[in-house]
């Protein structure tokens, strides 16, 4: 396996993405990407891509009905878990969980379970490297059975193009997704912000790392919003055995990058530029 | 009337003004707030209410009784999940996959198969500065965050003004907690992530035939991509609030604008009269998209 970093928060909008941008210009196309923010993909806006391979993703199955069949006994519902059955013994597509235990339990075999299209996968090539993203349709469960799709296509391409790392770009939270962006990997940096409720998450997130033996690092973006809380996040880090790799300061270039579609390193070359390109090597370092 | 807070990209600001909203609603009405992003809840962190009952939320994990297992496979057959591996001499649960379908047992021909249950987290009730407050936290480690969403929906206390804080994303967290609600208001910022975004969670609500609404949050200047869009997709800006420095220190520091600064206690003070204008058109358009 290659050397596969996931940049994650726990809380959204610290700036994961944006971050994650600016690492891949600053590897000079020595990496592969992911983005397995698959509810939300952003990474292509700043990476230009230009598709070039896309695939379904079948993430679970739908039951089919063959009405001859059915007497309407209703065993399906009674036994459905998740009230995804209605009263006349209708689908409710966002309560069915893909389960199957209706097929098995219709006396007429009256069910069958079918592929689900949930979603897309892309391998593009983009101005820094090959990346592997994704689109769940809006709605869709299994994002984590995408994100691991995502991985695995990204894992297989990192070794076929022998380069030294693989760049996850993860999703907020803290469920299926975010375990299967971190599962097995080398490491994961978490990308935090110096707010009472960030400061919350990231004992959860910091506390699932540990749990699955990921080894982890922080970053604190837009640290000087509010000195106080940027050093408790970093005494919070320290505490449980995570190093600091760095603070990067709020600055009006991020959104303007972001205008321009480009990582904020491309966009600014100066000091902000050394900042991220610093913290870069020691992530580089550090895992 | 119930109103859930979403947005697609994460950190637009939905904590922020779900909170301080429902203090502004209280004014006029009993209002019951709701986190439901169990993943990563915060409104807590803004109005640190006292706690008066707990529940646990479980999921009901299978138990192979190895006595009566002959090994025979089924219940790796009926599993959607990859929940159940039966390698050569033994079967083994996975129960970080299962999603408590109840299929092997169910299934299993040696009936060998029982179920225990598995904690997937807690929710919990109490009030903070008059409001009811219910609140779910996935224990850390779990996957699934559905089920507890579902659960605090159950315990959602009729005949009030709820307000639903939800998480980002597009997917099945986000689904539970907005569906149900009568009204989306759909927290973005005005930049390129967050109108790509916007969308996906826009998306759900039309596939949810759920009415919703924009907020337009950390604004400095329009832009006209969110403008358009908001134009051509007829989803009215119910607010717009400016970028303004004072309110983000208050927010990191888990204080509320809407109790210390005035210019802020108004803005939300007229998004909650607005929106308790609106109850009566919300409620009659039921389903149907503005």
């Amino acid at each position: 396996m290659v050397k596969t970093i996931a940049v994650v928060s726990g809380k959204g909008g610290t700036g994961k993405t944006s971050l994650t941008a600016s690492f891949a210009a600053l590897a000079a196309k020595d990496v592969v990407l992911a983005d397995c923010d698959v509810d939300a993909a952003n990474l292509f806006l700043l990476a230009r891509p230009t598709a070039q391979e896309s695939h379904p993703f079948y993430g679970g199955q739908i039951p089919v009905r063959q009405a001859e069949r059915c007497t309407g006994c209703g065993a399906c519902r009674d036994a459905c878990r998740f009230q995804a059955l209605e009263e006349d013994l209708s689908w409710d597509s966002f309560s069915c969980e893909g389960c199957g235990v209706c097929r098995w339990v219709c006396p007429q075999g009256a069910i069958s379970m079918e592929k689900e299209l949930s979603g897309q996968w892309h391998l593009s090539e983009t101005a820094y490297g090959t990346m592997v993203h994704a689109r769940l349709e809006p709605g869709r469960a299994n994002s984590g059975k995408l994100v691991t799709r995502v991985r695995q296509a990204a894992g297989e391409l990192a070794l076929e193009e022998r380069v030294s790392t693989l760049l996850v770009d993860g999703p907020p939270g803290m469920g299926c997704p975010v375990i299967a962006s971190v599962t097995g990997v080398t490491g994961a940096l978490v990308v935090t912000e110096p707010t009472r409720a960030a400061l919350h998450d990231l004992t959860r997130i910091l506390d699932l790392l540990r749990q699955l033996g990921v080894k982890a690092a922080l970053v604190i973006n837009r640290w000087d919003v509010h000195e106080d809380n940027c050093r408790a996040a970093e005494k919070l880090s320290r505490d449980r055995g995570t190093p600091v790799l760095g603070r990067i300061p709020y600055h009006r270039d991020f959104p303007r990058a972001m205008s321009r579609g480009l990582p904020v390193v491309e966009h600014n070359q100066g000091t902000l530029y050394r900042n991220i390109r610093d913290v870069w090597l020691r992530v580089q370092e550090y895992f | 009337m119930i109103i859930s807070l979403a947005s697609g990209k994460g950190g637009t600001g939905k904590t922020t003004i779900a909170v301080n909203l429902a203090l502004a609603l209280a004014l006029s009405t009993q209002v019951q707030l709701v986190d439901a992003d169990v993943e990563e809840p915060n409104a807590h962190v803004f109005l640190s209410p006292v706690f008066s009952r707990t529940h646990e939320v479980n999921l009901l994990i299978p138990r192979i009784r190895k006595a009566s297992c002959n090994l025979c496979g089924m219940c790796q057959r009926v599993c959607s999940f990859g929940a159940m591996a039966v390698l050569g001499d033994r079967a083994l649960v996975l129960p970080e996959l299962c999603h408590g379908c109840g299929g092997c047992s169910l299934l299993c021909p040696q009936q060998a198969i029982e179920e225990a249950p598995r904690l997937l987290g807690l929710v919990q009730q109490g009030k903070a500065h008059g409001l009811d407050f219910l609140m779910g936290t996935l224990k850390v480690g779990r996957a699934l965050a559905p089920p507890i969403i579902e659960r605090i929906k159950e315990l959602v206390l009729p005949g009030m003004e709820v307000i639903v804080d939800c998480s980002p994303g597009s997917s099945c967290s986000m689904v539970s907690a907005v569906r149900g609600s009568d009204l989306c208001l759909l927290v973005v910022e005005p930049s390129p992530f967050g109108l790509h975004d916007l969308d996906l969670a826009y998306r759900v609500t039309r596939k949810l035939g759920l009415s919703a609404g924009l907020i337009i949050n950390r604004q400095e200047m329009k832009y006209s991509p969110l403008e358009e869009y908001a134009e051509e997709k007829g989803l009215p800006i119910l607010a717009r609030f400016p970028y303004d420095r004072q309110m983000a220190t208050l927010s990191a520091q888990g204080r509320l604008p809407y109790l210390d600064l005035p210019p802020w206690r108004e803005k939300f003070t007229l998004l909650a009269q607005r929106l308790l204008q609106m109850k009566e058109e919300v409620r009659e358009r039921g389903r149907r998209p503005w």
